[in-house]
């Protein structure tokens, strides 16, 4: 991964004047959240989807381990391969194992977060020519940049940088007029379908694994990952042990929820169920079936107040109705998991002492936990996170001081209201109406001015005094 | 409006820090208007702040300390009202600060149970016909987030502001976004809160509206130091101070007059 999770600050004062980013941004935001509010208005029984989404995935997550055992059965039964990863190395040291033992040369790869995750292209672009299948992942593949958004990768870019982007690496120059966007579909497309017939290997993701069946659910709107998984003699499917469901009938409410919340799509364009490698008797489909399960931190989530985080379906929603996401983008946030997921996550997988400023750099205004389609209490899990940065004393020496400080003066009322029925006149010194300027203020006075106190004295004094002319 | 007969229902007024510090006019309004509504007013002296400063950075145990001030002094009302979703959202939040079972975590949800904002507290318990008043004028209106998700209030403030018949409601296209107060936050990232506030001034502005309402002190004032920084000539104020017709007073960051 190119970039780390710290100083988040000094990334996000930078994505906020990057006039292109800004640019890519505004016109992503509208989109995604216009898009989604028109598919639930065509859909009434939204509001009880949500709750059996919750449902569907509590249950799962409560027996997590019989559903992995009846997958793995299924799944080997039928010709594939399962395989456990407990971290990140571990996952792509199974995956460069396979691509070693089947002798390849060349990886075709769909879209896939548990591969972004785990680092899987750095440790494959290493051995094998690797190449990205989805559009927005080929584009920041060729820019040599993480994804900025889960599900629109490369929502960061415009349109003027990618033509940048495919003038150079397709035709070697630069400088070349503005292409229109169908003009660069078509060439993305006509460059991967060589790499997609090349390929000896295909890397897909998973969005749903099926218990009951052993199968594997991916959903696309390009189809690249039915040629990803089809046309390569091997398919490897990574992917987190909490994207298990029972059974086909969950699948189907699950979907519904994932297009809709995702990109406001009744359903996806295209949505492929692969169970088992290839038999005797099909006429496509790869001969060797591996699925990778990762660990990574999520069977220590499951054991505590973190669990309904393995709840997530990577819709992208709780960030295209962030107004932090949408200010600074998704690269700001440091990992492949950006806005309030992945000021939950990130926190999870990489620990809080390297990222705490993810739960932090956040409002709280809950409109994330309000457009969740499996309803994880984002907000709450971001609030704990900060409990637990006191506690751990992660906060720092100088903001633990001051919020203790005001905690122990704000529990005696009467020496607090002595305190502030001092500071109001002296506050008033510093103009009329608001101040530019205010003492020990900069960071409130940077971008506005600061609203001074009006009226003739707290309202605890004026009070007083009221009640006192009553009595007399 | 209330019987006669009928005790008078007897509410304590959580005046909220803010309020208390920056204006009072405020505070005032919102007793004005319990009294019309027929209750007896209090305003218990031994009062600071919600908690949540402390809360939302992770400081329980300060936060469980202001919780059981507040549980104590306000034991005695029948309702406890403030005039902000996001003090009376924290006083609502309480119970989770104490262990299930314990005694102070009955006396927290039944302070819970007894605790409103003002607006919805005037519309929905003691349903009062909108004040009649004579403000004019195009304004629109922001749903701060707390009173909104928590509380579920969108409606009530639009009501009991349909009293003027002169007020001209023009929403705001995103009237459901965030503007960049988040409490600590606006000042520990103060780049993107900034921002945050200056695309809902833009909203703001493109409303045309003239004055700005809202039910939350610090959303307010934060809205107000930026359309200032902005030199934009729109005024912001509490909804309450329309509904008790406390208008003559310099709205919030305006300059008060000589003498």
């Amino acid at each position: 991964m190119a970039v780390a999770e710290a100083d988040f600050r000094a990334r996000a004062r930078k994505a906020l004047s990057d006039e292109d980013l800004q640019s890519a941004l505004a016109k992503a935001k509208g989109g995604f959240v216009d898009k989604r509010a028109n598919a639930i208005l065509d859909l009434p029984e939204f509001e009880a989807l949500r709750e059996r989404g919750r449902q569907i995935k509590d249950h799962t997550l409560a027996h997590l381990d019989t559903y992995l055992e009846q997958f793995e059965g299924n799944v080997t039964r039928q010709g594939g391969q399962v395989h456990y990863a407990l971290d990140a190395e571990s996952a792509r040291e199974t995956i460069l194992g396979i691509c070693r033992d089947a002798a390849a040369k060349q990886v075709i790869k769909a879209k896939t977060m548990a591969g972004e995750e785990v680092g899987l292209n750095e440790a494959l672009e290493a051995e094998f020519e690797t190449v990205e299948s989805d559009l927005g992942e080929y584009i920041i593949q060729l820019a040599k940049e993480p994804p900025s958004h889960i599900i629109a990768p490369a929502v960061h870019k415009t349109r003027a940088q990618i033509t940048e982007l495919f003038d150079h690496h397709h035709h070697q120059k630069s400088g070349g007029p503005l292409r229109e966007t169908p003009d660069l579909v078509d060439e993305a497309r006509g460059v991967l379908r060589e790499k997609f017939l090349g390929a000896d290997i295909g890397i897909s993701g998973a969005n749903f694994l099926v218990a009951e069946t052993g199968t594997i659910t991916l959903v696309t709107n390009e189809g690249n990952a039915d040629l990803s998984t089809s046309l390569p003699r091997v398919h490897i499917a990574i992917a987190g042990v909490e994207k298990l469901v029972p059974s086909m009938r969950e699948v189907s409410s699950m979907l519904r929820l994932l297009a809709r919340s995702a990109t406001g799509q009744q359903i996806t364009a295209y949505t492929t169920f692969i169970t088992g490698a290839r038999r005797p008797e099909d006429l496509d489909g790869p001969e060797e079936l591996h699925v990778v399960l990762i660990d990574n931190g999520r069977t220590r989530m499951l054991g505590d107040e973190f669990r309904e985080m393995l709840r997530c379906i990577r819709c992208g929603a709780c960030m295209n109705h962030c107004p932090v996401y949408s200010a600074i983008g998704g690269h700001a946030y440091g990992w492949v998991y950006p806005g309030p997921m992945g000021a939950v996550l990130t926190p999870m997988f990489r620990g809080l002492d390297s990222s705490q400023d993810l739960p932090n750099a956040c409002t709280l205004n809950g409109r994330c936990q309000s457009v969740c389609p499996v309803k994880i209490r984002l907000p709450y899990l971001i609030r704990r996170l900060r409990d637990q940065s006191f506690e751990q004393q992660i906060t720092g020496p100088f903001a633990r001081w001051a919020i203790r400080t005001w905690g122990w003066l704000a529990r005696r009322p009467a020496l607090y209201q002595q305190l502030t029925g001092l500071m109001r006149p002296a506050l008033r010194l510093f103009g009329r109406g608001s101040a530019r300027r205010v003492p020990l203020a900069g960071a409130w006075t940077a971008g506005r001015d600061f609203p001074l106190p009006s009226g003739k004295g707290t309202f605890q004094q004026q009070w007083r005094e009221k009640r006192g002319e009553k009595r007399t | 409006m209330a019987d006669e007969q009928a005790p008078r229902p007897q509410v304590g007024l959580f005046v909220t820090c803010l309020v208390d510090f920056f204006r009072p006019g405020i505070g005032f309004a919102s007793v004005e208007l319990l009294e019309q509504a027929g209750c007896q007013v209090t305003v218990p002296e031994a009062q600071s702040c919600c908690g949540q400063p402390a809360y939302n950075s992770g400081d329980l145990a300060d936060t469980a300390g202001l919780a059981r001030q507040v549980i104590e002094n306000f034991a005695a009302f029948d309702y406890v009202v403030a005039p902000s979703g996001s003090c009376a959202g924290q006083i609502k939040k309480y119970p989770d600060l104490f262990e299930t079972g314990s005694a102070w975590r009955r006396r927290a949800e039944d302070l819970a149970g007894r605790t409103y904002e003002i607006l919805s507290f005037l519309d929905e318990v003691m349903q009062i016909e909108p004040p009649r008043s004579d403000f004019s004028g195009r304004v629109t209106y922001h749903d701060s987030c707390s009173g909104l998700r928590q509380l579920g209030i969108k409606d009530q403030p639009r009501r009991l502001l349909s009293g003027s018949p002169a007020l001209e409601l023009n929403e705001l296209s995103e009237s459901e976004t965030c503007c960049g107060f988040g409490g600590t936050f606006c000042v520990k990232y103060p780049d993107i809160s900034t921002r945050m506030v200056n695309d809902k001034t833009d909203d703001i502005l493109a409303t045309g509206a003239e004055t700005v309402l809202g039910g939350d002190l610090g959303c307010l004032m934060n809205i107000a130091g930026r359309l200032k920084r902005r030199g934009a000539p729109v005024k912001v104020r509490h909804a309450v101070e329309v509904l008790a017709g406390h208008t003559s007073e310099p709205a919030i960051g305006d300059e008060e007059e000589a003498g």
